[in-house]
């Protein structure tokens, strides 16, 4: 298993565009919205802890396709169905891999980003934390629609239609969070769901999104 | 004959509009689909059971 | 005789072929009743006028949207555990009547809500979750089409509804959590307090009825199509082959 995990990770990193392009599209998400909304601070403060939220989710989607299509092009996705591996193994591990590639990089890029976004200062903490607790989730969830659409020629857009309504309640509870952390209120009640749906997320879809890929493989 | 709606004529009338369509809509492509499908199926099986 | 010999095509057609025209013509019966009883001959209510109409439309489609996905996790499971195909193009089939139902429901809502709420669309907690479920309606309905093998597709499908079920309803509870509503309370609860008043309860059950039977007859009809174009591919492919 660990061997996988270098082994994605190491193509990941020698590819490049793993850890690059998921941040890069976060950075301009976020430089984008002052020049869609106007530069008053009052509301970018307001909003800060939303945009940068959608702004990692939609960089997390971003970069789903690869998590599965590559190994299944070339094959080696069969090869590791037929190893002693479990199949909830090494979806959860592509996961895992997915989250060290695209979702810590964002986790720690956000609190830079916020400072254009004039985030409040009890804010920084907050959106780190709920960035940290969430986009695991997001990553197993992802990897569930990229096994469901792993065939597909153009599974892309689909992808993005099936994966999208699943990220509501993490995302509904992230933001959150956040904002109530920048506001200063208190964030217990959010914090606790949103790392039950986290928790829950990672120790049960994994099953599903194997139960997935062997049908795809059949 | 017709019930006096008031002033909240066009919404009511637009909601019943809206809906009817729909649904009508919805109906209409079924039994389309349906018999389309059947007359294929029955070509389908026909020429089947000729050839053999 | 037990349920399961519904799970053969052929006995599925035949009996559906029997019982669809009284279906049929029960549903449009009491949809007519319903809708006309409703329209013409109740008062309007003092707070909300003739916009109380809207109510015959509404609730019952909105019922519909949430029972229609009810309905596909149930035929989604017996296709996991059982194995039966009519299960799996029933759920499949029901798909399109449900986001249908789903959308009338929102279209009426806004409609309603403009007079009422002062607004078409507010991120009211059950508006939004109807929301939530059309998005998932179609995400299921593009999976099926997306995926050329018939039992792959019903596999994953059946998977992506049970996995889409939990989180609808985890969304249902975030959203509450989310924003307060404008929505009344339950109307139909068995709570007489609560309830709507009795004019307006009678004609809104018919209407129920008639949306119940009206779901029930398209899903007949449409699974038997199902049935029927996947037996053409089946014999095409046969044809083909020889």
């Amino acid at each position: 298993m660990i061997a996988l995990l270098t082994r994605d990770l190491r193509l990941a990193i020698r590819a490049g565009g793993g850890f690059g392009l998921g941040l890069a599209f976060f950075l301009i998400v976020t430089v984008l919205v002052p020049f869609g909304v106007g530069p008053e601070t009052g509301l970018l403060t307001q909003i800060a802890p939303g945009i940068l939220w959608i702004g990692a989710l939609l960089a997390c989607l971003l970069s789903l396709d690869r998590i599965l299509a590559l190994d299944w092009e070339d094959g080696s996705l069969d090869l590791l169905a037929t190893a002693p591996l479990p199949m909830e193994g090494i979806v959860s591990i592509k996961a895992l891999a997915h989250w060290i590639t695209t979702g810590l990089p964002l986790v720690l890029a956000a609190p830079v980003l916020g400072v254009l976004l004039s985030l409040p200062p009890d804010g920084y903490l907050w959106v780190l934390v709920s960035l940290a607790l969430g986009t695991p989730a997001l990553s197993v969830i992802g990897t569930f629609g990229a096994a469901l659409t792993v065939g597909l020629k153009r599974g892309g857009l689909l992808m993005s239609l099936l994966v999208l309504p699943l990220y509501v309640p993490t995302l509904i509870f992230g933001a959150e969070v956040a904002r109530r952390g920048a506001e200063g209120l208190t964030v217990q009640t959010p914090l606790l769901l949103l790392a039950g749906i986290s928790f829950g997320v990672i120790a049960l879809l994994p099953f599903a999104s194997a139960a997935v890929l062997r049908i795809n493989l059949r | 004959m017709m019930p006096d709606l008031g002033k909240y004529a066009d919404v009511v009338l637009g909601s019943y509009a809206v809906s009817l369509t729909l649904i009508v809509l919805l109906v209409v492509v079924s039994i389309r689909r349906a018999r389309k499908v059947r007359a294929e199926l029955e070509r389908v099986e026909g020429k089947g059971r000729s050839d053999g | 005789m037990s349920l399961w010999e519904y799970a053969n095509p052929v006995k599925f057609i035949r009996t559906t072929d029997k019982v669809l025209p009284w279906i049929s013509v029960l549903a449009v019966a009491s949809l007519v009743i319903g809708l006309i009883w409703g329209f013409f001959f109740t008062p309007d209510d003092f707070r909300q006028g003739s916009t109380v109409k809207i109510i015959y439309l509404h609730v019952p489609s909105a019922l519909m949207a949430i029972n229609a996905w009810l309905m596909m996790l149930v035929a989604s499971l017996i296709w996991i555990v059982r194995r039966h195909h009519v299960s799996a193009l029933a759920a499949r089939a029901a798909a399109p009547v449900g986001a249908v139902m789903t959308v009338i429901a929102l279209a009426t809502g806004a409609l309603w809500g403009q007079p009422m709420w002062g607004t078409w669309w507010a991120w009211d907690p059950r508006l939004t979750s109807f929301l939530i479920l059309f998005l998932f309606y179609l995400g299921y309905m593009a999976l099926w089409e997306a995926i050329e093998n018939d039992d792959t597709a019903a596999d994953l499908t059946s998977i992506l509804c049970l996995v889409g079920s939990v989180f609808a309803l985890l969304s249902r509870y975030a959203v509450n959590f989310w924003n307060q509503g404008l929505h009344q309370g339950a109307s139909l609860s068995l709570d007489k307090e609560e309830n709507v008043a009795d004019v307006f309860y009678f004609p809104l059950l018919v209407c129920i009825a008639g949306f119940v039977l009206l779901f029930i007859a398209l899903v007949f009809l449409r699974t038997q199509t199902e049935i029927r174009a996947r037996r053409t591919r089946a014999l095409m492919a046969r044809e083909r082959m020889a």
